[in-house]
């Protein structure tokens, strides 16, 4: 009996504390960078699709919402030729991001994403992909390693080695 | 003068009533550290207005498989029998439906047909839960009915009366809550179980029943339960103010109708603190603590305030 009446004593003095709800459309909520929103494509510092169409993301994605082909440009550098995201279908888990090995594929803040069609909700690459960098500024994939497409000279990249001629028998 | 009363006091209550669903989900809100309705209108306050249309305008089915007649009966009864109750209330000297010498006994009789729209609801439903809700509520309602009477028969025994003005008027130099103190927890504790509002909302409660013995209802015959139930609270914090708490009765310097809305809303208040703060109880527990604890209770209560009215004869 004197905990039920501890209890609407404490329930009652919740009335001058404050308010936990905030009005949404009017007030944002503080959405951290990490947030799990809005799939996106980024670019590199040179501006180029930071995509190389390795399939990961399509492969790591547990519901299968992401979709995309590959092809080569004349240097033979890989970009995704369409690049599809069912957004009706995605569970923003994260895993292509986790998966992407060039910092492509990026989820962001933004969680407003209402249609009223559910054929608007699949996103085309050009609804993907952004201007920017993202969140991993100044990352440009080929500077680092890879395949010589025009960027740099096969090992020239910042953390690579040159390649070893597997032919010579000297040390 | 008469018939302008009565179609006041039927608007009021009726509107009071309906004004409770907005009062209700802001202090619900208020008490939850949320804001509550806030888009209708200022504050919200035309959320009732929302909520009304809403509930007129959705299709009233009728499932196939219940007892018609029955099915459309229970709803009326439980309006009828409160606002029935209504006319022996004394809002202010003079502003009253039917001064009746038997008043209380008239309130006592009609809150008992109350048990009777949720037996009928439960049962015509053809529905298990219904059929489980209906039987709680009328056990609960029954069981509870006893020592609410019970708890006011100090009050009537101080009063010498059971008519509700002569209530109110024998409560001059002090209110019966000090004397009553126990009749008056009795009663407050009775009242909810009458209403069966949380925490005794077992014949609806939603996580074991769906809605109890309203599961099946739809469209205008929800909205009946739904305002029986806010003009059951009314109703309950009116007596309360009427038999504890000195009705109209207050300093001068503001009308005693305002008087009496003022204390009648402090207890609709606590209602809904009560279904803020408090979990609902087991069933068994529900009943033990009702038979076990609160009739004695109120029986020794009887017991002494005859005593003691008896020996300063």
């Amino acid at each position: 009996m004197f905990s039920n009446i501890r209890s609407l004593w404490m329930v009652f003095l919740k009335m001058f504390s404050k308010r936990v709800t905030i009005k949404y459309p009017e007030e944002k909520p503080y959405l951290p960078p990490r947030w799990r929103g809005r799939i996106v494509l980024s670019r590199d510092p040179d501006h180029n699709e930071r995509c190389v169409a390795c399939n990961l993301c399509a492969a790591a994605c547990p519901v299968d919402c992401i979709s995309l082909q590959a092809t080569e440009d004349e240097n033979g550098r890989r970009y995704p030729e369409y690049f599809r995201i069912n957004f009706s279908r995605c569970i923003f888990c994260g895993l292509c991001e986790d998966a992407c090995p060039t910092y492509a594929i990026q989820l962001t803040p933004d969680f407003e994403m209402g249609e009223y069609v559910r054929q608007n909700l699949v996103y085309e690459k050009e609804d993907l992909l952004i201007d920017g960098m993202g969140k991993y500024h100044g990352y440009s994939y080929y500077e680092q390693a890879g395949v010589a497409v025009g960027v740099k000279p096969k090992g020239g990249g910042e953390n690579e080695l040159e390649p070893v001629d597997v032919r010579t028998l000297l040390p | 003068m008469q018939i302008l009363i009565i179609v006041g006091v039927l608007l009021g209550t009726v509107t009071i009533a309906a004004g409770l669903i907005y009062v209700e989900r802001k202090m619900l809100a208020v008490w939850q550290q949320r804001l509550g309705p806030n888009r209708v209108g200022p504050f919200g306050i035309f959320q009732v207005l929302a909520d009304i249309i809403k509930i007129f305008f959705k299709e009233d089915w009728i499932p196939p498989f219940v007892n018609k007649k029955v099915f459309i009966i229970a709803p009326t009864i439980i309006m009828l029998s409160i606002l029935m109750s209504f006319a022996i209330i004394p809002f202010a000297p003079g502003i009253v439906v039917a001064d009746m010498n038997i008043g209380l006994l008239f309130f006592l009789a009609m809150s008992s047909l109350g048990a009777y729209t949720i037996v009928l609801a439960g049962w015509a439903s053809n529905n298990k839960y219904s059929l489980l809700g209906g039987v709680r509520g009328a056990a609960q309602m029954i069981s509870y009915e006893v020592f609410m009477g019970l708890s006011l028969m100090g009050v009537v025994i101080q009063a010498g009366s059971f008519n509700m003005t002569d209530i109110v008027n024998a409560q001059k130099d002090v209110w019966f809550v000090i004397p009553q103190i126990i009749g008056f927890v009795i009663f407050l504790i009775a009242g909810i179980a009458e209403t069966h509002r949380l925490p005794f909302d077992l014949p609806e409660a939603e996580s074991e029943l769906i809605a109890g013995f309203h599961s099946e209802y739809s469209g205008m015959k929800f909205g009946m339960f739904f305002v029986g139930e806010y003009l059951g609270i009314t109703l309950v914090s009116c007596l309360i103010t009427i038999l504890f708490f000195g009705g109209w009765l207050g300093p001068a310097f503001l009308p005693p109708i305002v008087w009496f809305l003022i204390k009648m809303f402090c207890f609709i208040l606590f209602f809904v603190l009560l279904r803020a703060g408090l979990p609902r109880p087991r069933y068994d527990q529900l009943m033990s603590y009702g038979w076990k604890l609160l009739l004695p209770l109120a029986l020794l209560n009887v017991l002494v305030t005859g005593a003691v009215v008896l020996l300063t004869q």
